[in-house]
């Protein structure tokens, strides 16, 4: 068993034939751009400091990758709270009318039937079937746009060309910033993080 | 405090590496944060241990037979079961409501405990999300060949069809299959939800390209960032706080089946809180039922502690007292309300032909567990788990009673009769409990049985914040 922290891989050999090492093709240069500067911490602390120095620096195309969501990284990213919410909302608002509306269509509009002598529509007996409607859309408007803000799923991503970053889901606590990044200014940002306290920076390639 | 405050969100961070870095990263009980997922992953990453195979054979066997036993159903008839006239309904629909129960449990334990901030579900949370999903598979085999008439059973669904009429909606009957269908798909939801990041990890840990590609199209493309985790726990929260009406709206339809008719005994308002209390009762006898052989079996005694099964019997006796205090309602409300059939009903429940399996009840589901008082029984895990399948007996028996006495003797004694299961009835139920088995162990085999990333998150480490004493701040 290959574990990621295992000394004796070979970066090399173990990323040929990687499903997701980058393709050659016409569109792309046979010399792979640079994606940006990964950088690895010891610890969730450290991140969440270097995080806020990263922030106030200016940076906008960056990332941190941690195994588990950090207490407090939010706000040493500056990142606005998530507005999934939003969308289950949306969701259990559709659920509910759609459940009131094809139980009114189908019983009471499209095929009429009098049932121990019962109004062809009540919301009562309708409320189960929107109520049931309403959480089903919710849930899935939330992970819809779960996926959606995420931009999930996805196949490939050019962190995944660095062997060290595999620890990113174990015990690792990295920090990205993108090459794309306006601010990104040679060896200002490799500074930057040195700075921050990393001990690891290395540069991925897409 | 307050300088570390400045530190962490006015961004003037020290060059030196702060203090707290110091320390050997903190994870629960002294591990590393490496070693939970080397020991939960390790699970799903070596090779087939022998009891497995020992489960598994004997339980997809049980589940082909049952399979066979439902060929044998519907190119017969329903008549091969027990059931008659009056006793139409009998093991069949007493299966499914046991089922279903038996995912309330589950519910409760990874949405309603999540809300109430109770981190000691994290080990045993992802085992009853599993739990959930295969008990309401489990659930939906009865109706579905109840019905006899298997191809038929999409006129449930409103779907266009040649006589162009639609399900009607008056009745519980098609509440139930929106509310069975909706619970299924959001547990499974709030499951796969709760899997990509520990999918991601054994993606990254994956030793072969087969596992590799099949667990990373799982995972999604997740890399751990934190812009999606963000997203992420707010989705979490949001599929929790969904869930925790559904689960209780669930019971409540399946309740409605029986108290929305006019038979003595089921024609009563106390049923729907009646049936999610008696759901989550046996739900969580079924997770002691689980998770006390599979701790010792996979050796997990340093992640689900005997803290953790303390506290599930504690939360067993509240739902145990719950169900008691309804069955005393319940027969207060029949002496008192004046109506002799219903006074009737409950006579007869508990005096009548069918008392055997009353008093069966009464002291399995409703004595038995009151063991759990006393530390000496809920700390021993043999004791818990003798105790734990007189529950499943003692509540499976409670939904034969409610189901089965009220209509075998009703309002007119020419029809009264006594139904006796045949060797088909017993060969599902059993078949039923194969397939159970036989999934449970699949997702044990091939899926992190534990939330690897939400035990990490538990962690000292993940909460580096100055309200955290572990890092020089007051709690």
């Amino acid at each position: 068993m290959i574990t990621p922290d295992d000394p004796s891989r070979q970066p090399d050999t173990a990323r040929r034939g990687h499903p997701s090492a980058p393709r050659q093709s016409p569109f792309h240069p046979a010399t792979p751009a640079s994606y940006g500067l990964l950088a690895q911490f010891d610890s969730a602390a450290d991140t969440l400091r270097a995080a806020a120095m990263v922030r106030d620096a200016g940076y906008r195309h960056w990332d941190v990758h941690t195994p588990f969501p950090v207490r407090g990284m939010d706000a040493a990213m500056g990142l606005a709270p998530s507005r999934v919410g939003w969308w289950a909302a949306a969701g259990g608002a559709l659920g509910f009318a759609l459940g009131m509306w094809m139980v009114w269509w189908m019983n009471a509009h499209d095929y009429p039937i009098v049932v121990g002598g019962k109004p062809l529509f009540s919301p009562i007996p309708a409320l189960p079937v929107a109520f049931e409607l309403s959480i089903l859309l919710a849930a899935l408007g939330a992970l819809g746009g779960m996926l959606w803000l995420n931009r999930m799923p996805r196949l490939h991503h050019p962190l995944f060309n660095s062997d060290r970053f595999k620890l990113a889901t174990h015990d690792g606590f990295f920090l990205v910033i993108e090459t794309a990044d306006p601010a990104f200014a040679g060896d200002a940002a490799r500074q930057l993080l040195r700075r921050a306290g990393s001990r690891h920076i290395e540069e991925v390639t897409d | 405090m307050a300088d570390a405050f400045v530190d962490v969100f006015g961004g003037v961070a020290p060059a030196p590496a702060p203090p707290e870095l110091e320390r050997e990263p903190a994870a629960s009980r002294g591990r590393s944060l490496g070693w939970v997922s080397d020991r939960i992953a390790g699970l799903v990453e070596g090779g087939t241990p022998r009891w497995w195979w020992w489960a598994f054979v004997p339980a997809l066997g049980v589940t082909a037979a049952g399979g066979g036993l439902a060929v044998y159903l519907m190119s017969t008839g329903v008549g091969v079961w027990g059931v008659m006239v009056p006793v139409a309904w009998a093991w069949d629909i007493t299966n499914f409501v046991f089922w279903i129960g038996i995912g309330h449990a589950g519910t409760l334990i990874s949405a309603i405990l999540f809300l109430l901030r109770q981190e000691w579900r994290t080990p045993i949370h992802r085992v009853a999300e599993a739990m959930t999903l295969f008990a309401v598979i489990c659930a939906a085999v009865f109706p579905l060949i109840h019905m006899g008439r298997l191809w038929l059973a999409w006129w449930l669904l409103p779907l266009p069809n040649a006589n162009g009429i639609w399900p009607q909606f008056q009745s519980p009957l098609m509440w139930d299959v929106f509310a069975v269908s909706t619970y299924f798909v959001v547990s499974l939801l709030f499951w796969y939800v709760g899997l990509i990041p520990d999918l991601a990890t054994l993606r990254d840990r994956a030793a072969t390209r087969g596992r590799r590609i099949l667990y990373g199209l799982g995972a999604l493309g997740w890399t751990g960032s934190a812009r999606h985790w963000r997203h992420y726990a707010a989705t979490y929260l949001l599929l929790a706080g969904l869930s925790t009406p559904l689960v209780l709206s669930v019971h409540s339809v399946v309740s409605f089946d029986f108290a929305v008719s006019q038979v003595p005994g089921w024609h009563t308002t106390l049923f729907p809180p009646y049936f999610v209390a008696g759901a989550v009762f046996s739900g969580l006898g079924m997770v002691l039922t689980l998770v006390i052989p599979l701790r010792a079996v996979c050796g997990l005694e340093e992640v689900v502690g005997v803290g953790h099964i303390e506290r599930m019997c504690k939360l067993t006796l509240a739902a145990c007292l719950m169900v008691a205090y309804a069955q005393g309602a319940e027969l207060c409300a029949a002496w008192y309300g004046g109506s002799e059939y219903d006074l009737y009903a409950f006579k007869n429940r508990a005096f009548g032909p069918y008392a055997w399996a009353y008093w069966t009840m009464v002291g399995c589901a409703l004595v038995a567990p009151q063991l759990f008082w006393f530390k000496r029984v809920r700390t021993r895990m043999a004791a818990v788990f003798m105790v734990s399948i007189l529950i499943n007996v003692g509540m499976w028996l409670e939904r034969f009673v409610i189901i089965v006495t009220p209509l075998h003797r009703d309002y007119l004694p020419a029809n009264w009769a006594y139904f006796q299961p045949t060797w088909v009835d017993v060969g599902q139920a059993v078949g039923a409990c194969g397939l159970f088995l036989t999934l449970f162990l699949l997702f044990l085999r091939f899926l992190p049985m534990i939330a690897i990333a939400e035990i990490k998150a538990l962690t000292p480490h993940a909460r580096p914040s100055p309200m955290n004493p572990a890092h020089g701040g007051q709690p």
